[in-house]
Order: structure tokens, then sequence, then C-alpha cells
């Protein structure tokens, strides 16, 4: 791993108790710090989106090349802002400072930098909009002690580089959200600011690279189309020497029942490869027990949307694909894979950004008869509600005694638990495929649960330190359930945690591997017609399963 | 010592000074009596109602709650009804929670590293913000109401049996009202809290302090006038019936003490729009908690949704026909 400090010199580096002044004047004084920080984006990402300002830069060099007018940019920015979403308007108004929020950052509890506390973050933008915007600062401003009272700050070079330090310093995981008595949503604050980066041309590399990527070539890491396929087949023949069963997918069938779409970390990336693998069987079981025609598109390949950290533009330009191919397709509806922002995307923007959907039909588990009444509208289902309701009606025929040796806790992911309320869904699909379940402590899971430190965009290489102190708080409740139960399975919804806890693990809790539910699903699914399985999806002997000894 | 707190102590002493002086001084009743409290009274309303009409004019483009509890789905998942609404009505108990009861505030937790030890983050809950908070909130309330029986004449009776319920201690001669010294400790307490907690006195504005010297002012000179001091309470009344009438007069025999108790009121009034006392009004409006979460049921349409460029498919295709003829993928068109 490449990440140079020690998780030792890393704890030691934290304490909770801020230096004394005022955070106002120190601006000048924000050191942007290799390991905190992603690199900036390169000119030709930024150019294949057409967006603002594309050209080399470097957040540690003196001039960030921004355009001349980069005041009036940000003013006019704001301003429309103000008037298009009144979270955001209302968020700059009443925030009391109480400080709920303070301690409930991952970041700050991992690096104890002030500036982390959520609060703070949004003071940071709020000093600027009270200078700015505010009619009442304006009136104090005037009268003699006033402008103590009003709290404001003027749009400076230095003030727009701690911007993008902190603001690039959140996961939009809204952990904080939940403990504000008036619901002030730091994601928000921070989705506009990013919004006002991306008019500058200050994105990051991280994010904008996938975007560009997923426009032009339909997923994050650019897999081409011929290349997606054979990803796919490269698993059918790992599944097929495992269990003897061909599952071999299919690519943009027209007229199937319903279209998947998945994260393309899922076909890339290890352990999401896995999870792959439990979709590819659990299709294959749907396909010969019941008949259900599922199709993927390579078109439509990415169900991840980086889109949404960047702009709310940018997130609808890729949103598109999935309603455009599946009324292309003339499937009946969608169902989605195992994701995190991609289903915060999906259920509290896609309708309303891509809708009306009115050319697919209601959700219907053909196999169980449900009705999705809760996406009636939208038309796209979580694959754990379509897995546990097949399970609930019996319908899969599962053999928990393959995932004996996972001792598994579940962690939320932060838009699935805040952006939806998917908790039960997935722990009884778990349940029912495994029987050592564990929940780490209650403060950290379901709407309490901790970000892995590296969600909207920030899972890049080169900020690995901030990760790590931000995946902290995770990691420490996972600790404590692998001492106290011995877990040694992190069970996820989401790509992106599947590639980033793994890096936790490694980092803070060695002993500990990180699954995703459809892995654990395609572990314990008998296929019909399969062979005796002694290996798991990961090729690893399983406990009670060995080869027999017949030399 | 810190500015930050120093500038509002020393402005709300100042404004105390100016009204006192100004009355027991220069004799400016009129001016303390009258002019000011209608002034700030319309400044709060005019105010309040700008400040609210400006939030309500942008627009909710997306449905975007925060979802504290399980949501709706299956029909034998046990939703979370009031943490995770999908109804109006479970958005209106869960406002009423949150407006009356604060309740995410009750969630709150502190967080503790146990540095070298185990190296352990622990959280326990932390529930006196919460009771701070409430005990503020709701004494204010009630100190409020009560001060109703100096613009209502005769008194209803609902406001006397108000008084005989704060009073039931029954303690001192006059009684004692639990939310008048309830009001003083809680303001306290929060001053205490934005003063001895680290993290706290770091986020704290002068924007902060101010409000809280402002109605601790308020508060104790009230107090001492209801205690201690003594004032003409038939003047008082004279007074502040005059003003709700629209018929002011001046009363003889009102002292300082009770101009500069009218004139901290007053200025409460008129900043109060301009603050982040505004959370009143904020609370409602709130799009995190005042939505339903059923996105995904009920379709919410953004007043300025507007056509974006997109990759289509023929371009996807036109792109890669080649490769994916040679893969084996279906096409659109062979050519």
């Amino acid at each position: 791993m490449s990440n140079e400090i020690k998780p030792d010199e890393l704890l030691n580096k934290i304490d909770y108790a801020p230096a004394s002044g005022n955070w106002m004047d120190t601006t000048g004084s924000v050191q942007i710090r290799p390991g905190m920080y992603c690199y900036a984006a390169k000119a030709e990402s930024v150019q294949t989106l057409s967006l603002p300002n594309a050209r080399p830069w470097n957040p540690l060099e003196e001039d960030w090349k921004l355009p001349d007018n980069w005041q009036e940019i940000i003013f006019q920015a704001m301003k429309e802002r103000l008037e298009r979403f009144r979270t955001f308007k209302v968020f700059m108004d009443i925030c009391v400072r109480c400080g709920a929020c303070a301690d409930k950052c991952h970041f700050f509890l991992g690096t104890g930098d002030p500036k982390n506390m959520p609060v703070l973050r949004a003071e940071l933008l709020r000093s600027v909009y009270r200078n700015d915007f505010s009619t009442a600062a304006k009136i104090l401003s005037k009268i003699p002690g006033g402008k103590a009272l009003a709290g404001a700050r003027p749009m400076t070079l230095s003030v727009l580089k701690e911007w993008w330090y902190y603001f690039f310093q959140c996961t939009e995981c809204r952990r904080c959200s939940v403990f504000c008595p008036y619901g002030i949503d730091t994601a928000e604050i921070t989705i506009m600011a990013r919004e006002i980066f991306n008019l500058l041309g200050l994105n990051i590399d991280w994010i904008a690279t996938p975007v560009s990527n997923c426009f032009k070539t339909g997923n994050h890491l650019g897999i081409q189309p011929h290349a997606f396929k054979d990803m796919l087949e490269f698993f059918v023949e790992d599944i097929e020497s495992l269990t003897g069963v061909n599952c071999t997918p299919q690519f943009q069938k027209k007229g199937a029942d319903i279209l998947f779409i998945t994260p393309s970390g899922d076909v890339f990336a290890d352990p999401g490869t896995y999870t792959c693998q439990g979709y590819l069987i659990l299709f294959k079981y749907l396909k010969d027990k019941y008949g259900l025609d599922v199709t993927w598109s390579t078109y439509a390949s990415e169900g991840g949307n980086f889109g949404f950290f960047t702009s709310h533009e940018t997130m609808k330009r890729l949103n598109a694909k999935m309603y455009a191919e599946a009324r292309r397709l003339g499937v009946k509806w969608i169902l989605g894979g195992e994701c995190g922002h991609m289903w915060r995307v999906i259920h509290q923007y896609m309708d309303t950004m891509n809708g009306p959907a009115d050319f697919l039909e209601i959700p219907k588990n053909p196999i169980t008869g449900t009705v999705f009444e809760n996406a009636a509208s939208t038309k796209m289902v979580h694959i754990t509600e379509f897995t546990a309701d097949l399970i609930k009606h019996g319908k899969l025929e599962l053999d928990k005694s393959r995932n004996a040796d996972r001792i598994v806790t579940f962690h939320d992911s932060c838009n699935p638990a805040r952006g939806m309320g998917l908790l039960d869904e997935p722990r009884y699909v778990i349940q029912n495929v495994c029987d050592n379940f564990y929940e780490m402590p209650p403060n950290t899971i379901r709407e309490q649960t901790f970000c892995c430190g590296s969600g909207s965009g920030l899972n890049a290489g080169e900020n690995m330190e901030l990760r790590m102190a931000g995946a902290l708080p995770r990691a420490n409740a996972l600790k404590y359930v692998h001492k106290k139960f011995g877990v040694n399975t992190l069970g996820t919804i989401c790509a992106i945690d599947r590639a980033t806890l793994t890096t936790m693990c490694e980092y803070w809790v060695p002993d500990v591997q990180v699954y995703g539910v459809h892995e654990l699903v395609g572990n314990a699914l008998i296929l019909p017609g399969e062979k005796k399985r002694t290996e798991n999806l990961r090729l690893e002997p399983m406990t009670g399963f060995e080869e027999e000894d017949d030399e | 010592m810190n500015q930050k707190y120093l500038i509002p102590l020393t402005t709300v002493f100042l404004l105390f000074l100016v009204a006192y002086t100004g009355v027991e001084g220069a004799g400016l009743h009129q001016v303390f009596g009258i002019f000011i409290p209608y002034l700030a009274v319309l400044a709060f309303l005019a105010g309040f109602v700008y400040k609210v009409l400006g939030w309500a004019s942008s627009a909710v483009p997306f449905r975007i709650p925060t979802t504290c509890g399980q949501q709706k789905s299956l029909p034998w998942i046990k939703q979370n009804c009031i943490d995770n609404p999908d109804t109006s009505t479970g958005v209106l108990l869960r406002m009423v929670l949150e407006i009356f009861l604060f309740r995410s505030l009750f969630r709150n937790t502190k967080a503790a590293f146990n540095k070298n030890e185990s190296n352990t983050l622990s959280y326990s809950w932390e529930i006196f913000l919460w009771l701070g908070a409430l005990a503020f909130h709701y004494s204010f309330l009630v100190v409020i109401l009560r001060h109703f029986r100096f613009f209502t004449s005769p008194v209803p009776s609902c406001l006397k049996f108000l008084e005989y319920m704060d009073g039931i201690v029954q303690l001192g001669l006059p009684g004692l009202f639990i939310s008048g010294a309830v009001l003083l400790l809680a303001t306290l307490f929060l001053l205490a809290r934005r003063v001895l907690d680290a993290k706290v006195t770091y986020i704290s504005q002068a924007a902060d302090y101010f409000p809280l010297f402002l109605i601790i002012g308020i508060a104790a000179s009230g107090l001492s006038m209801r205690y201690f001091t003594k004032v003409d309470i038939v003047g008082i009344k004279t007074l502040t019936m005059g003003l709700v009438t629209f018929s002011p007069i001046i009363p003889e025999g009102v002292g300082g003490l009770f101009y500069a108790h009218l004139f901290l009121v007053s200025i409460l009034f008129a900043y109060f729009p301009a603050s982040k006392l505004m959370h009143l009004g904020g609370i409602f409006l709130s799009p995190t908690r005042n939505m339903a979460n059923n996105t995904r049921a009920k379709r919410h349409v953004n007043p300025w949704n507007y056509d974006v460029k997109t990759h289509t498919y023929e371009e996807y295709e036109d792109h890669f026909r080649e490769k994916m003829i040679e893969a084996g993928l279906p096409v659109d068109k062979e050519e």
C-alpha cells in the first residue's frame, strides 16, 4: 500500500480540542497538503464533457489559472443556486451553531481538524454568503459593532482555496444531517460548492475522468463494449469451473423482462467481481427455474454516477442512459445492483430529472407476484428488495452452510441508509444466506452509519491519509465486533465500499474481508444441475466441503 | 479576552445604559416607550415575512428527505413511519416531533477518543444540549405568553391558569414563576457551553453570543423588576394597553429599569429576522425534514428541469459498431 503514514502515527495526530482564535483569521494559513487532496482533473476529461476552463493546473501551485472574472462567476453561481435550491437558501440562514453536528463527521473524528466539523465546513461558505447576499448583514455592517455581529468575509483567493480543500474533504454522507435539529444537510452545501468549482474548472481528476469515460464509453472505467462482454465471460468461466453450470448473461436483448444495471466497479475491481458473479448465478437460477429474462447492457453499463459529485446537470447527463436504454430495449422495468450513491441518484433524483418513465411497467416480480409499489413511478427496484422478496416467498434454494466460514457484520452505506432507508432488506438477505451475523454498535449502523471515508469521488490513491483518517470510525466499530465476535466478513451493498473498505481493512483491521451481499447469495444459492462445490467464489476452500481424497 | 463575546456583551450593556439614562436622564420616555417598540414590532413582522417569503420563493427541485429509519418497501418489512415517512401524515408527525420535542437533537451523542490506552472511539448519549434547549425554548414561550396579561384586559382565564401553573411552587412573595428562573438558568447554561466547550467556542460567532446576552439581559431585568426593585405595575399596564390599542400614553412613575427592559426586548424583536433566530421560521421549510420519502413511488417535478446534452445510444453504436459486431453484441444498424 502506497500510504506512507502508519496507523499509529495517524492515531497520534488526533486531538478534538481545536486551537483558540478566530477561524476566519486563519484562512491564509490553509496548507493544501499531500495525502489530503486529490489531483487536479486532466484537461482532456474536462474537454470531453465541454465543461468550463479546461487546462492543466496544480492545487499546490500558487496560480490556479482561474478565469479573470472568477469572483463574478462565484457570485452569479451562488445567486442562481439560492433561487434554484430552497435547501441551499434555508441552510445558509438558519444554522444556530449549536455544535450537535461537530463530532458526527468521520473526517473530524479521524483528523481532529476543526474545519471538518460540519458546521464549520458550511460556515466557510456561509461567511461569504453573509457578505454578498444577506441584506441583514449589510445593514448590520453599517452600525457600530455590527460588523462583528455579521460574521461575514469577502471572497478571496485564499477563501477559495480553503473551500476547495475542505469541500473535497466531505463525502456527502449526510450523517450530520441526522443530528441537526433543522435537518441542515452538509451534503447539499458541498454539492453547491462543487458545482461552483466545476464552473471554475477546479475539478478533481478522480471524478472528472470517470465522468468523461462514463459519458463516452458508458461506464466510469472506460471499458469498451467488447471488453465489458469479455469480462463477464471470464466470470462465467470461473463459475463454470466451480459449479459446472454455464451462467452466460444476455446483452442488449430487446424485449427482455428486466434490464439490469450495476456499477462497473463490480465488473472490474476485486472484490466487487465476486458480487458480480453472485448476480450472474442468481439470474441463471431465475432463468432456469422460472424463465425470467434479464438483460445487461454495455451502453448503460454504469450504475454509479460520478456526475452527482460534479453538478446536478452532469448527474442528469449520465443518468439519462438508464431510461434511454430501457426504452430502446423495451424491457418491463429496471433492476439495480448494489451501489450507494447510484441508489441515492435513482431513489431521489432519477425520475424527477429524466422521467416520467411511462414507457415502463410498474415493477412486478413475475415469480412471486409481488408488485413493488414503492417503485411505482421510477420503475427501478433495488436488488436486495428483489432478492429479499424471492427469499421470503421461498423461491430460492439456499445452502447457508456454504457460508459457514463467514462471520458477518453489515456496513450500511451512507446513501441507501440516509437517502433511502434501505436497512432491513440487505440484513434479511444476509441472514438467510449465512448463520453468523453480528451487528456493529448501534451508534455506527443504520441511519447513524459511518462513511467508508472515501465516498463522493474521493477514493483516489493520492489522498490516502485523508481516506484512512476518514475510515477510522468505521474501522473502529468493525474492530470491536472483530474482537468480540470474531467477525471476519464485512458485508456491504456498495461498489465503492467494496473497493475502499478493502483498503481500510488492510490498514486498520487486517483480518477482515469485504463482501458484497450478492457474493454471499452466490455462494449459498444451489443452481439446478450444479456439481458439488468445494470452494467459494473466491476459490478458497469451504469448511465442511473439502474435496474427498480419491486418488 | 475573546472579542467574539466581549463585543456582544459590551453592546448589550451599552444598550441597557442608553435606554436607562435616556429615560432617567434625558426624559426620552416617548422614544423608548412608544416610538422604538412600534418600530421594533414593525421590523420584526416585515423582516419575518420577507425572510420566509424569500425562502418560499426558492424552488424545491428534488425530494431529498434525510431518512432516519427503515423505508417503506416490501409489505412484511416494518417501516419506520416517523423517521422515514412516505405519507403526509407521517411527515406531519415527524415535523411536530421535530418542532415541539427537538427529536433530532435528542439523538445527540458525544464522541470520545481514548488515546493510547485502546485507541478506540466511543460514543455516549449526550442529553444536556437537548435538555438545555428544551428548557430554554419552553420557559421562554411561557414567559412570553404570561406577558400577554399586559396586553389584554380583562386577562383571559387561560393566561391566569398558565400563571397559576407557573407559580405552583408557591415560593416567596411575590410568588416565584418557574419559567423566569428556568429561562435565566437555561440561557446561562447555553452560554457556559459556548464558553467552556472548546469545539463550540471555536465555531461560535459574535452573532451567537449577542442574542444570548440580550436574552440574559431581558430575563435579568425582568426578574429584578418582579422580585427585587419593584415597579409600578399599574402604570406599566397603562402603557402596554395604550400600545396595543394604538392610543399610546406615557404613565407617571414608571422607572428607567422598565424602559431598559422594554428597549432590550425591542432590540431582540428588530434583530430577530436578521439573525440565526430565524430558525423559528426556517425549520418549517427544511426540505430534508418536511418531505415524504416516496420519490420512487410518486414523481416529484422540478420546476426548472431543463434538457441536457447526453451521449445517445446511436452515437455510442456509431462509435463502437465494428467492435460490437466482432464481439457478437447486437447492433441496431449493421452498417
